[in-house]
Formats: structure tokens, sequence, C-alpha cells
């Protein structure tokens, strides 16, 4: 299956998801941003993207790596922040964890995988106070169609500039911003507990589901459509699934209407309101 | 007659009545300082777009202290501006005001209120009835704003009552990131203008707003189309700008010579078929 429908202009996009960030934050008032540094190609994208946005001055990575976290995930932290000559700080989540996990010894990796992805927020959310910055969130398109991030974890920010591209899309922009290598060319990885890959995880590529999800999404293609293309009815009704489960990440929580006007429902405002 | 146009492709704040007459005011002033006759804004250039509940608390009546305001900014350049209109029945209009002489000379509500994908219009929105083509100083002009521009009847109608500029005023979101050169928006409304200004033998002043709302870009690109349909002035992309352009009668004249489309438009037949297709429907 070809790439060719989710490949793009990295310049007009790069110009749209920078502007995003540079007026989305000068709008309420600020100058700076704070993110999550990984060490993967998703916050580092984002870092980039800030970076030319606010000016490296601007902005503020944290690197949060937990004990069983790869070293090399760190390294590769270290080398985007360097290279883009942002602030970067080094906070451990190991003592505030398991700290918790020892009330809870048997807990499964996904809790503990969890855990990890909130404390990290709670981190990202108390240096935007401190600094007076807005929260990036990294999260790409495919990670929340997927619903393969944590509710109030990673998934959290108040701003998000890649929310609306693929995973091979970050690729392709990345390639363009000067992304390092290494980084670019690694296997995507959570980074949860030691050798865990995103794609041995889910079952799938990127570009396999990226390619599905454009076709499925984007383009409104019926399941008949979708195998007129060539695309295994099995795969097809697993990505259904996993859209259509993982939806309530993608909402606010559900408010029990009573009133005649119900926050979200019918008390409607833009997020930017008087912005 | 010949004259210099000014397009204003601002940068409203969403639901800041104050702010955004602030802004229309300098540019006024610089549209006046260049020389322009004609100044055009943005779709709901006085208010933002996604206002959804704010639509009733930023509307405006006619006879606002605001619309006062611009009437006498109109004594120096005609000015046409896109703000929310409450009729004294408290229904709320997408309106388009053209401004003149000190004067307020005449109001299109726009007809087309987009309310699928990320549009909701309707919902918040009453709908105009009506296009109609009007006399100015500039010659006959008929207003357009934004989704009106897609329903080819529009500038059918104002074309056909005369008019021989189509002012639009658009808050068109940026979308269609592709391997092409332009958003897919872009390239979209580009061909739109060219050819609405072909078909028409009309020239087309298109105002586009910038800015971001909730993540939403809004392009720009505010262009002066020709009656031949070429661009002769066209604005920045997602910047402020203010695109000058002078615009020539004798070109009006050359192409409705060359290219005499609209005198051999058959009102009559087209009436007729509309007609018979109106009562077979009613079948």
């Amino acid at each position: 299956m070809l790439m060719g429908s989710l490949g793009m202009n990295t310049t007009l996009m790069r110009t749209i998801l920078v502007g995003f960030i540079r007026e989305e934050v000068r709008k309420v008032g600020l100058t700076r941003a704070v993110l999550g540094l990984s060490g993967g190609i998703d916050s580092a994208l984002v870092a980039f993207l800030a970076a030319e946005a606010l000016g490296p001055e601007n902005v503020q990575a944290i690197i949060m790596p937990y004990r069983t976290s790869n070293p090399e995930s760190e390294a590769h932290a270290r080398l985007a922040a360097e290279q883009l000559g942002i602030r970067h700080d080094v906070i451990e989540i190991t003592s505030m964890v398991d700290a918790y996990f020892a009330r809870y010894p048997d807990a499964d990796n996904m809790r503990r995988g969890n855990k990890m992805a909130r404390e990290r927020m709670t981190i990202l959310y108390d240096h935007s106070a401190a600094w007076s910055a807005l929260v990036l969130g990294t999260s790409n398109k495919t990670e929340l169609l997927l619903g393969y991030g944590t509710l109030y974890g990673d998934m959290a920010s108040a701003l998000n500039p890649i929310g609306d591209i693929y995973k091979s899309q970050v690729w392709q922009l990345s390639e363009a911003m000067g992304v390092p290598r290494v980084i670019i060319d690694k296997k995507p990885s959570a980074d949860l507990w030691a050798g865990q890959t995103d794609e041995q995880e889910l079952g799938f590529t990127y570009r396999e589901v990226d390619e599905l999800l454009y076709h499925l999404i984007d383009l409104r293609y019926s399941r008949d459509e979708l195998l007129a293309k060539g695309f295994a009815a099995e795969f097809i009704d697993k990505i259904q699934a996993k859209v259509q489960n993982s939806h309530f990440k993608r909402r606010l929580p559900v408010i029990a209407k009573v009133s005649n006007r119900t926050i979200d429902r019918d008390f409607r405002y833009s997020r930017d309101w008087g912005k | 007659m010949d004259f210099t146009v000014a397009l204003a492709q601002i940068k409203p704040k969403l639901g800041c009545v104050a702010d955004n007459l602030a802004l229309a005011e300098a540019a006024v002033a610089d549209a006046v300082n260049a020389g322009a006759g004609l100044v055009l804004f943005p779709e709901l250039a006085l208010t933002g777009y996604f206002l959804k509940d704010l639509v009733p608390d930023v509307a405006l009546s006619l006879d606002a202290p605001e619309i006062i305001r611009l009437k006498e900014l109109s004594r120096h350049i005609a000015i046409v501006i896109g703000c929310v209109e409450v009729s004294s029945d408290y229904r709320f209009f997408n309106s388009a005001l053209y401004f003149d002489g000190g004067e307020l000379r005449h109001v299109h509500r726009k007809v087309y209120l987009p309310t699928y994908g990320m549009f909701d219009e309707q919902r918040y929105l009453a709908r105009g009835e009506r296009f109609r083509a009007f006399d100015s100083r500039f010659g006959r002009l008929g207003i357009l704003i934004c989704e009106d521009m897609w329903h080819l009847s529009a500038p059918y109608v104002l074309a056909m009552d005369g008019a021989t500029t189509l002012l639009c005023l658009s808050s068109s979101p940026g979308r269609g990131v592709s391997e092409d050169e332009s958003l897919g928006s872009t390239s979209a409304w580009q061909k739109l203008t060219a050819t609405t200004a072909m078909f028409f033998n009309c020239r087309v002043l298109y105002c586009n707003r910038v800015g971001y709302e909730d993540g939403v870009s809004f392009w720009g690109g505010s262009e002066v189309v020709s009656p031949a349909g070429s661009v002769t002035a066209r604005g920045k992309l997602f910047e402020d700008d203010l695109v000058m352009a002078r615009i020539e009668e004798g070109e009006l004249r050359r192409e409705r010579i060359f290219s005499p489309l609209m005198r051999d438009e058959s009102l009559s037949v087209t009436l007729k078929e509309l007609e018979r297709i109106d009562r077979e429907r009613g079948c």
C-alpha cells in the first residue's frame, strides 16, 4: 500500500503549526511553553516547533525518566534539547511512583505505566504554574484515534500542535525540521518497560494503520470501500473497534444534565472566548 | 470610474467588539492614507468567527454606537465590514454593511449559512433572504459572504442585477495540507474567485481574515481579481496585511467587449427553466 495520500507539504505544515503555537500562547498573555521530552520523535518534533514559534529561551523541556526507562531515551532527549538550545531539566519520577506502588506490589504494567504518565503530567502542570508556561501536548493523531495514551497523563495538555497529524506525517515533518536522525530512525516506544515497542504492542505498523485511519476517518471510506482498497477485514474491524472504544478518552467527563444550560451541551463557547 | 481598493486582512479577537472596532479604525486610517476609496473587511470582522453562544452578546442593532462610528468613518472612505446584526424581532444575522458618505447604504445578510463538518452557523444565526445589487460611486456592487459564493446562483443573481463588482467577505478556515503547494481551502477559493470573475465578467474583491481560533487557522490570501479572472493583487498567507490595488474602469469595459457573456445571458430562458423545475418538484 502507498504512502502518497499521507504525503505533505512540510513547509506549509510547519508554517501553520508554528503559527498555532505562537498565537495560541501569546493570546492568553503568555510567552512560554513547557513540555515533557521523552527522547522519542513526537516530543522532539513539538520541541522543534515550539522553539521556532517562541524562541528557544521561552521553551522548557523536562526529561522525566523512571528507573526502568532506557538510558538511551534520556540521551536522545538531551540531544534534541541541546541542538535547540532550550532549557532542560531532568526530574526522575522513580521515587514518587515506587512510593505509591509499595502499597500495591502486584500492580501490572498497565497500572504502572498509567501512573508514570500521570506523574509526569503533574510535574509539567506544576512547571506550567511556576514558570507561567503553557503545557504542550505531544500526542499525534494516530495515538489519539487508537486511544494509545493515558487519559489525564500524556494526553493532558493546554495546546497540542501535532494532534491532527498522523505518525507517518510526524516522521516527514521531523525530517524537514532537522530533528536528529537517530531519533527519527529508532523504533517508536512508550518506554514504560524494557524492550517495549509501540508496533509490537499494537500488532501492526504505524504506516499500515495510518493508511487505514486516513481512509476511514479523513476520507470517510465505507467498510466495503476499504475492503476494495485492499485492507483486510480483521484489520479494519480491529481498528474501528479501537477508535470507538477509546472515544471516551477524547471527550470531557460526561455531565448529568438537569438544568436548561449544561456545560458543553447548551452552554457553548470557544476556548478562545475573548482572546 | 477608476478607484483604489484596500483589503484589510485583519485578525479579529473572538467576541471583542471594541477591540475589533479599534483594529478596523486603524485599518481605515491606513487605507485612507494610502489613497483608497473603498476598504473591505472580512466576514464577522467586528466579532471573530467561532462565536457559538456569544452571538447574542456581540450582536449590533443598526443604531448601535459602533454603527454610528462606522458611519462617521465613512465620510473619508467607503467601508464594507462584517458583523452580527440583530433585528428588532431578535433574529441574529451574519451581515455585511456598506457605508459611504457618512451613511449606511446597504446591508447584505448571509443567505447560505454552512452547517456541516466544522461549521455550525445555522444553529446560532438566522438566514438572509435576498441577494440585491446596489449602486455606488464605484459602479453597481454586489455583496457575498463566504459560503454565499459557493452557490453559483448567488453571484449569478447579483450579476444579472447589474453588479459589475462582487465584494466577498470571508472567514475561511485553513484545512487540507497535502503535497500540493497550497492548502486545500486556498486552492479551492482561488479557483472559485477566478472562475466567478470569468463567468460573470465581474471584478471580484475577496477579503479573508487571518489568525487562529481554538486551533483553527484562517489563511488570509485576500485577492483582487480582474473581470478576466486574473489576480491583480494578493495578500500574504496567514499574516495581517493591507492589500492595495488600483481598479480600472477600462479593464471592465474591455473585458465586456471581448467576452460579452452577461450581455448574452438569457434571463427569460433561465427563469422559464427554473420555474419548470420548481413546478415539477412540487408534483
